[in-house]
């Protein structure tokens, strides 16, 4: 845990772990005693290579599993102790690949939460189109396609305008860029890079791509063989004795040697 | 006699016959879904139910349909008539293609789907009818259909326990050597089971997920 993760008021946190650990039921530890803190408005950015344990820490907060050790609080309540669905709804959830429901139009997609939420007719319908526009698509030309009927980067927005749907305080986005290819990937993340200026939520997204992390998180948990590692600010991050963070960096370093044709 | 001329004079037997063919079948079917469809279900989600309950059916399937219509007689009330005995067996026999085709469909849903239904907070029942049921919908549909083909034929069996359907004539024709009387029996059979292959085909198209 670093320094960096204590110095911040308490009260500010939304999410919080507290020895968290998950073990398979065949005995296998994913995830052992992890600690940290998000800050409400924040985004955390979880870094590591395949296997670290990030999706695993992403899905303790929403309860798609429950921690084998230790315990998640969420606005200082223990997952354990919330109702999943309701726990869920607070927590928008933005998978690579989108996970959009093939045989639905994207404003089914979209709408799906909010009519299971009960919302009124109407106030759905604007709700898409808002949600629509806020990720960059016009609704007159996408609220009846179908997700195959879409570029990757397209049903990448709408898997964020569907995670948004009932405005929860929340948001995960496990490698939500991952899929997609260099230049429709940056035009995604400036997208929402935009959206998360104007909607100031809580985030916690998983990526191995370290320029991803600095340039989206404000600050960066390092994970590896399901341990953390430490929480960085960008700037620390960069700079960090720690082996694994340095590695990280130096990998980064050597890219822009490369640019500048060193 | 010519096999037309036939046809055209015991026209209204003939009909008969067909028309209780299709009773036998249609309840058969009705009922084979009734049970499949949720069994399917169950496999899909309870793995450590799919070896039971796939095993079970399959040895019903492999028992010859006129020694099944033998062991079911001596049942108390499902003995009582030869339709109820029938409709017995031949849903025994349909459920297979019917179960293995639900839990396959279902296996067959994109986990990232089912991964994004649950972390939207859908809950099971939700995800059940509203995600995984519609996408694998053509997939059962083509279970039922090859169960509906395979009903149509062994139901002619059925003639043999005094059920009626098509099986009459064939059963009929056989013990007299009259072909023609055979043929009355066999050619409605070929076209109903052609007619439900073709009907089920095209809803399993139209109601196959856009991917």
């Amino acid at each position: 845990m670093s320094d960096a993760a204590n110095s911040r008021p308490i009260s500010e946190a939304i999410i919080e772990f507290r020895g968290a650990g998950y073990r398979l039921p065949d005995g296998q530890a994913l995830l052992s005693n992890i600690s940290f803190v998000v800050q409400r408005g924040e985004t955390l950015v979880l870094l590591g290579r395949s296997g670290a344990g990030k999706t695993t820490a992403l899905r303790l907060i929403n309860r798609l599993v429950d921690p084998t050790e230790g315990e998640v609080l969420i606005d200082g309540r223990r997952t354990l102790d919330w109702d999943p669905v309701e726990l869920r709804r607070q927590v928008g959830y933005v998978i690579q690949e989108a996970g959009l429901f093939p045989h639905y139009t994207v404003e089914k997609n979209i709408s799906l939460v909010p009519r299971l939420a009960g919302w009124p007719e109407l106030q759905i319908r604007t709700r898409v189109q808002d949600l629509l526009q806020l990720v960059g698509l016009d609704p007159a030309i996408f609220l009846r396609r179908y997700p195959h009927e879409l570029s990757g980067g397209q049903r990448q927005r709408v898997g964020v305008a569907r995670a948004l749907a009932v405005n929860p305080p929340i948001l995960l986005m496990d490698e939500p860029f991952g899929a997609l290819d260099p230049l429709t990937r940056a035009e995604v993340r400036a997208e929402f890079q935009e959206v998360q200026r104007q909607l100031q939520k809580t985030i916690v997204m998983v990526t191995h791509d370290t320029s991803e992390a600095l340039l989206l998180g404000s600050r960066i948990a390092l994970m590896e063989a399901g341990d953390l590692k430490g929480v960085y600010s960008p700037q620390e991050f960069l700079h960090s004795k720690e082996p694994v963070a340095a590695a990280y960096a130096d990998q980064l370093r050597k890219l822009e040697g490369f640019e500048r044709g060193q | 006699m010519n096999l037309t001329q036939f046809f055209s004079q015991h026209s209204s037997e003939i009909l008969q016959a067909t028309l209780e063919h299709m009773w036998l079948v249609g309840a058969t079917m009705l009922l084979a879904v009734a049970i499949g469809v949720p069994l399917g279900i169950v496999v899909a989600r309870r793995p450590w139910l799919s070896k039971p309950i796939l095993g079970s059916a399959n040895i019903a399937e492999t028992i010859p349909s006129l020694a099944l219509l033998g062991f079911l007689l001596p049942v108390p009330w499902l003995g009582d008539r030869a339709d109820r005995l029938t409709i017995t067996a031949l849903t025994l026999y349909a459920l297979l293609p019917i179960i293995r085709n639900t839990a396959t469909g279902i296996a067959g849903v994109d986990p990232a789907v089912r991964e994004a239904a649950r972390g939207m907070g859908m809950t099971s029942r939700q995800i059940l009818f509203q995600v995984e049921l519609p996408l694998s919908i053509s997939t059962i549909l083509a279970g039922v259909r090859v169960a509906t083909v395979l009903t149509i034929g062994i139901a002619t069996i059925a003639a043999a326990v005094g059920a009626g359907g098509l099986g009459e004539f064939i059963f009929r024709g056989l013990a007299m050597v009259n072909n023609q009387l055979i043929l009355a029996g066999a050619i409605p059979a070929a076209i109903l089971a052609l007619g439900a292959d073709a009907a089920l085909s095209v809803m399993e198209r139209a109601l196959r997920p856009v991917r």
